[in-house]
């Protein structure tokens, strides 16, 4: 029942499908060749994908766990009388970082920190920002107006009440937050492979400025498949998390 | 137990709460009642410090309730609300144990604790314990929101129309085990209603609020028969005021000790109410009556009921 149930998980056979791609692209040289005779070479080999893979990973935890720290801090802190007031001007600002397009803010963040991780990365977490701060005060300000109030006539402390009672309860919600957020990242990440990032989107860009569509395909395919597993993982987390809450 | 003392409370220009005092004794249910809007529910949550007071003093066992931190206050006094609210996310266990624990009672004590409410409210604690609150009925939520603010046995209890959103015959049902459980227990309670019906049949005392202000204060019986103003005289209804005099008044006051009649006997401390309810449906004007222990005390007719 458990070995039928994991056989029949889209998560397994995308990350099995991942993985070997991965590590052996190279199975499918002839298959590349076929298709397009005259490039040579035609499997990407400049850097390893697994190395690609790491460093873009590092890229999107990097800027994923900031914006999620920082939205969902914004998020409490807005929810609560203290920071009541500065409500409007916080989803003004998720809203800017999210309409600015993360190529103009590369093109910023460049000069000043310079080529590499580092532009990237505040791209990514201006980038995401806003789906996780918009969810998050959703979810705080979804737990029940009874719950609430019977929280604070109990004599649960400000601290108690966010920690046992409003933050489990939005849980869902704010995952869902980071989960589109997090998918957003890695499909955004390939273009700090313009400015001196590595990630799976090196070799798609190198294979459009030296025109060699293979090198794109393979690329392409990974951050496709990168992306899949992501969001199913997520999708299993959340739906353990609503199991949780009852 | 309680003194209010001159407390108002005003939000922009309009003044909920009014320079209202009042004084409940240790033991006493006292109904705050009114119609929606006549500051009830604000005066309830001022004594948990909920709402801050604008100005006056509130005591609760002769101890200012500025005095203390508001959480600690909180933990000493219970509160069930109409919304119930419990933790979705919590058993009804921990639900009920919510203020043992915060007040660091031993694990084997908070069990013991949660099991004696579960009887209490008749919810079998093996069946209950691990349940979640959305597998129960509204009128089960109630009894473990009642539960839970009697969980770490307060002196002092506070309902904010805790019974208005279920059905009437499981209303009705809470009220008998509110009632029971008032006279069992003698705990202070301060219960907010609307419901007329409800507040005489269970209050000790009521305070009738009508813009901020308590307009009568009074037993129940003494407010159906002496109302104050015109106000009054219309919230209570004239229309069934017979009936409901009836509803507050004892058998005891009007017993024929003595006699006999035939019959199953209806109880001393039944209301006339019951005694008329009985009269007609069994076709009789003569009822026997008997006390707490079964034996025959004497006997109620349907002339009594009226003089």
């Amino acid at each position: 029942m458990g070995a039928k149930r994991l056989l029949a998980s889209p998560t397994l056979w995308v990350g099995l499908l991942f993985a070997a791609l991965l590590l052996r692209m190279d199975v499918l040289e002839p298959l590349f060749r076929f298709g397009f005779p005259r490039v040579e070479p035609v499997v990407y080999n400049r850097d390893s994908f697994p190395a690609l893979f790491l460093s873009q990973l590092g890229l999107v935890a990097a800027a994923s766990l900031a914006a999620s720290l920082v939205g969902i801090g914004l998020a409490v802190f807005v929810t609560r009388p203290a920071g009541h007031d500065f409500r409007a001007m916080v989803d003004a600002l998720a809203t800017v970082g999210q309409t600015f397009p993360p190529a103009a803010v590369l093109a910023i963040a460049v000069p000043m920190v310079g080529f590499g991780a580092r532009p990237t990365v505040i791209a990514l977490f201006l980038y995401g920002l806003l789906p996780i701060i918009e969810n998050a005060i959703a979810g705080l300000e979804g737990v029940p107006q009874g719950v609430r109030e019977a929280a604070e006539g109990m004599g649960l402390s400000p601290g108690q009440r966010l920690y046992r009672v409003d933050l489990p309860l939005a849980a869902p919600v704010i995952l869902a937050g980071i989960r589109v957020s997090v998918t957003i990242a890695i499909g955004t990440a390939t273009i700090g492979s313009t400015v001196g990032a590595l990630t799976l989107g090196t070799p798609i860009f190198d294979g459009l400025v030296a025109n060699k569509l293979p090198f794109v395909l393979e690329g392409a395919v990974l951050v496709a498949l990168f992306a899949i597993l992501t969001d199913l993982l997520f999708s299993r987390l959340e739906r353990w998390l609503r199991r949780a809450a009852g | 137990m309680i003194e209010i003392d001159e407390v108002s409370k005003s939000y922009g220009n309009r003044r909920v709460v009014d320079r209202l005092s009042l004084t409940v004794g240790a033991g006493e249910l006292c109904v705050l009642l009114g119609s929606s809007g006549c500051g009830k529910s604000t005066t309830l949550r001022m004594i948990n410090r909920l709402i801050p007071t604008d100005a006056g003093s509130i005591r609760v066992g002769g101890e200012d309730v500025t005095r203390v931190p508001a959480e600690v206050l909180r933990r000493r006094i219970g509160y069930a609300i109409q919304s119930i609210g419990l933790f979705p996310h919590w058993t009804v266990a921990d639900n009920i144990a919510t203020v043992p624990r915060l007040l660091k009672w031993r694990e084997t004590r908070v069990r013991d604790r949660v099991g004696e409410l579960l009887e209490l409210f008749r919810l079998d604690p093996p069946t209950y314990r691990g349940k979640y609150p959305h597998q129960l009925s509204g009128g089960e939520q109630q009894r473990v929101g009642v539960a839970r603010a009697l969980a770490a046995d307060p002196e002092l209890l506070l309902m904010d129309e805790p019974f208005a959103a279920v059905d009437p015959i499981t209303r009705d049902a809470l009220q008998t085990e509110l009632a029971h459980i008032h006279r069992a227990t003698g705990k202070t309670i301060v219960f907010v209603t609307h419901d007329i019906e409800e507040a005489l049949r269970l209050a000790t005392r009521i305070a009738i609020m009508e813009r901020g202000r308590i307009v009568q204060l009074g037993a129940p019986l003494d407010i159906l028969e002496h109302p104050a103003n015109d106000f009054v005289r219309d919230f209570v209804g004239r229309h069934g005021l017979g009936l409901k005099l009836l509803s507050v008044r004892r058998i005891a006051d009007r017993l024929r000790r003595g006699e006999t009649a035939d019959g199953e006997p209806v109880a001393l401390d039944a209301s006339l109410g019951e005694a008329l309810s009985a009269m007609t449906t069994r076709r009789t004007d003569r009822l026997p009556v008997c006390d707490a222990d079964g034996h025959n005390v004497g006997v109620i007719a349907l002339a009594d009921l009226v003089h």
